[in-house]
């Protein structure tokens, strides 16, 4: 079995503005993002040859991207829940690796506000499976299903709710801190810790500020042949590891599934750094775009990923570890938290940070001298969950 | 030798103190409270838990299932059926409705007795629940509460004999409730006393004494339904019962519970029983059922159940805004959360054993217990991967520790926030599942749980399923 290392490059990139989108459609966004990609990799939209459509309820089939007008080429949608984005670059690089494909488009999208209601329809509410057996069990938000992780980890580590939720906040506090620094991010405000903590509860013991931003958004990547990729641009960035581990729903029906760690996480990283031949992620990943749906879930990733000792995530934050001039920066751009979460579009936007970063081009949020970036994409929730860890670099090995 | 061979009940915890009906309408009250049934409760749920309290263990050699309501969820389809299936009763258990009377509780004991003394069945359970609803500001509003009572009839074990009994019928109108209507409505109160329940009740007891060759005095006790306490009371005095003989009614703790309400009382007096007591029962409306019987030295297992009196203790108070929330009297604004899909009746019935019965499986392999989310047939072992080992295991009667929780703000619930909790079961096997009848502030990692039969919501069709329930309020 052969790793995909150094195999595809990323040439351009494209990323609308996060947000409220109330007067863009589907069609909008994607041509937003698509354009943006295609200038910056230097190409015409008849040079795609194959396109991967990532979105969770705005639209089905390939026709969803017929507002670029592509003519004829293949054109597949793809979903993974909320790592729907990841799984369309995903795709996307495979196809390239394969050698079948030279020049492919990975876009992801979302038009989230045009439901017009709270939170996320349809399989938001857990509980309604997708073959019809909605609305027997009980259907619980989305906040909730991560609040069991913030119940049991204070629990777990016998920390006083307060003291926990506070650590939270510490993590809120960061997003949106970088998020202000972000024109493209949904939410530009600075908040301060007593704000998190006095805001309302969501799902105890998760308040407002826990709780990413229901988002309109597209974005977009052009992938092609890591040994073609500097025929497009002097600095691509290359594809270390894509790695990907699905949950059997372990989570909710076997006790050993510890509700402090997504097992999801741990696989799939642990893959990824194998691949890109990474032995010490703390030190070894100049910064990372981690999965942010709900600040706890950002602190377990800590620990899931390695960038924290287990259990010991209070100690790095509280040391300032991962803010923009910490030891391993997090959630630059301000994270599914601030910049917001259009579902299809999202692993696409870390991404596209990712490689703004690593080729210098990140302005007031800049992290130093980068070599390795990281994206951590989580569809679904502990032990239902979909994982992703993608690892880029900006040199070949 | 036939008669009661165990007893159950159930008081739903939520009080409506009068007072809050006053302050309401600014209008003189009774003095007490009521019992009101959860927003998640109706006759059904409650039965289930009175049932569940009666069998105490197996439903095993339980050929007979008999519900008495005058307020059943569905107008067309059984409810016995419903409950034989959530308290996992054999197939070939013979299940009907007993209704519109609020004499139908006694009158489904007496046919459970009738069947039992003449062998067609060797084991009854006769439930009774109501939930009727007193039309705001009105009177019955007050005065009515919501409960349920459960007696298993046999001829092992017995604890009560049922000696004899005597029936009338009158085709009196006191109370009544038209098929288009959600509230009761009565004829003039003197009226009812002084031509309806008084000389039938009278000519009930009477008879039954006459046929018996009893007089008042040898009675232990004496239980008997009545529409308020005034009226109980009125009775008692009339027949030359001394305080000490008459059941206390319960009507000032939890309100007049209808069908349920005769065989609570029934209930509560055999929780207090001696051996050799000889106890009169009496049902009311549209005539009157008495009864003769007689406790046996067996009445001392009755202990071991949970009485009366601890039922009563576990409560907690509720306003009136809640009451005619939980209880459809008012409309609210529907959630702006998105909307969930009807419960297809298909998965449903493809996964009834787990619906009804809360059925998982067992890997026979590994030995893991585990739930699968409902509509998701479970063929590998989640744990070893073994395909089709499973056998069925039951999680409805297993006891349970909260292993994590979520309050959320956002579930659509007539009682936010939605409690919700990983519940890992102590023989194993976990379910992620909604909380209910609990105080959302004490909800924490480690208490115990058992598991409770629910109303889950309302659509074309009632969606039933079960929530956690913590042993502790």
């Amino acid at each position: 079995m052969e790793s995909i290392r150094d195999k595809v490059a990323i040439v351009g990139m494209g990323c609308t503005k996060f947000g409220e989108r109330w007067d863009m459609g589907v069609g909008d966004l994607l041509v937003e993002a698509a354009y943006e990609a295609f200038k910056d990799a230097g190409i015409e939209p008849k040079d795609v040859q194959a396109a991967w459509l990532g979105t969770v309820f705005s639209g089905i089939s390939g026709i969803t991207l017929a507002p670029l007008g592509l003519q004829y080429i293949p054109i597949t949608r793809v979903e993974n829940m909320c790592a729907t984005g990841s799984e369309a670059l995903r795709a996307a690089s495979y196809a390239v690796a394969a050698g079948v494909v030279d020049v492919a488009l990975a876009i992801g999208v979302e038009k989230l506000k045009d439901t017009g209601v709270t939170g996320v329809k349809g399989p938001g509410l857990v509980g309604d499976n997708p073959d019809g057996t909605a609305g027997i069990a009980p259907g619980y938000s989305a906040p909730a299903s991560f609040a069991y992780l913030a119940s049991r980890y204070f629990s777990e580590y016998k920390m006083k709710p307060e003291d926990g939720r506070k650590l939270l906040a510490e993590i809120a506090v960061k997003n949106h801190y970088n998020g202000s620094l972000n024109p493209k991010a949904h939410f530009s405000n600075l908040i301060t810790v007593e704000q998190a903590m006095k805001a309302p509860i969501v799902a105890y013991p998760l308040a407002l500020f826990d709780c990413c931003g229901v988002s309109d958004g597209a974005a977009a990547a052009i992938v092609t042949r890591a040994d073609m990729a500097k025929n497009f641009r002097p600095d691509p960035i290359y594809i270390k590891a894509l790695s990907l581990a699905v949950g059997a729903r372990q989570g909710a029906m076997v006790q050993d599934y510890d509700f402090v760690h997504l097992e999801e996480n741990v696989r799939a990283s642990r893959n990824a750094y194998a691949d890109a031949g990474i032995k010490d992620p703390r030190k070894e990943i100049s910064m990372a775009e981690v999965h942010d749906c709900f600040t706890v879930h950002e602190m377990i990733v800590y620990e899931d990923l390695g960038f924290a000792k287990r259990g010991r995530a209070k100690e790095d934050i509280e040391a300032g570890t991962f803010t923009l001039k910490g030891d391993l920066p997090v959630n630059t751009d301000g994270g599914l938290k601030c910049f917001g979460h259009p579902l299809g579009a999202s692993g696409l936007r870390m991404m596209y940070e990712v490689y703004h970063q690593l080729r210098g081009k990140a302005g007031p949020r800049q992290v130093k001298n980068p070599r390795l970036g990281l994206t951590h994409n989580l569809g679904g929730n502990a032990g239902t969950g979909i994982a992703t860890v993608f690892i880029v670099g900006n040199e070949k090995s | 030798m036939v008669g009661i061979t165990a007893i159950g009940a159930h008081i739903p915890m939520y009080r409506l103190n009068l007072d809050e009906i006053g302050k309401m309408w600014q209008t003189r009250t009774m003095k007490g409270e009521k019992a009101v049934a959860g927003y998640d409760e109706d006759a059904i749920t409650m039965a289930v838990a009175a049932t569940f309290d009666c069998m105490n263990g197996s439903g095993k050699d339980i050929n007979a299932l008999y519900f008495a309501t005058t307020s059943a969820p569905y107008k067309e389809k059984q409810s016995a059926a419903t409950i034989a299936g959530a308290t996992d009763l054999g197939r070939e258990c013979h299940t009907a409705d007993f209704t519109n009377s609020l004499r139908a509780g006694s009158i489904a004991l007496k046919a459970a007795v009738a069947e039992v003394k003449c062998g067609t069945v060797k084991q009854a359970i006769v439930t009774a629940a109501d939930c009727r609803k007193g039309a705001p500001q009105g009177r019955f509003e007050q005065l009515f509460g919501d409960g349920a009572a459960a007696v298993m009839v046999g001829s092992n074990n017995v604890i009560a004999t049922v000696d004899d009994s005597y029936s009338i019928f009158s085709d009196f109108t006191d109370l009544w409730r038209l098929d288009d209507e959600a509230f009761v409505q009565s004829a003039d109160g003197r009226f009812v006393d002084l031509v309806g329940y008084i000389p039938i009740m009278k000519e009930a007891i009477s008879g039954m004494m006459k046929k018996c060759s009893l007089t008042a005095n040898d009675f232990a006790k004496v239980v008997f339904y009545a529409h308020d306490g005034r009226e109980h009371a009125d009775l008692a005095k009339k027949m030359g019962f001394s305080p000490a003989q008459v059941q206390e009614p319960l009507f000032a703790q939890i309100g007049n519970t209808g069908t349920a309400a005769a065989l609570m009382m029934l209930v509560a007096a055999l929780e207090g029983a001696a051996p050799n007591d000889k106890i009169l029962f009496v049902g009311y409306g549209d005539g009157a059922d008495a009864f003769v019987l007689r406790a046996t030295e067996a009445i001392s297992r009755v202990r071991n159940t949970e009485g009366m009196k601890d039922r009563l203790a576990r409560k907690m108070p509720i306003d009136y805004g809640k009451y005619l929330h939980w209880h459809n009297l008012i409309r609210v604004e529907p959630p702006t959360l998105p909307e969930r899909s009807e419960p297809s009746l298909i998965t449903r019935w493809r996964d009834r054993k787990a619906v009804a019965a809360l059925y998982g499986v067992k890997c026979k392999n590994c030995g893991t217990a585990q739930f699968p989310p409902i509509g998701q047939k479970i063929r590998i072992c989640v744990h070893c991967q073994a395909k089709d080992q499973f056998e069925d295991y039951k999680f409805s009667d297993k006891k349970g520790k909260l292993f994590s929780f979520a309050l959320d703000q956002l579930q659509p619930t007539k009682n936010p926030p939605g409690v919700n909790g990983v519940v890992d079961f102590d023989e194993g096997g976990r379910l992620i599942c909604e909380l209910t009848d609990c105080d959302p502030s004490k909800v924490s990692v480690g208490m115990p749980v058992e598991m409770t039969f629910r109303k889950m919501g309302k659509g074309k069709s009632i969606n039933y399923f079960w929530k956690g329930k913590p042993m502790a309020l």
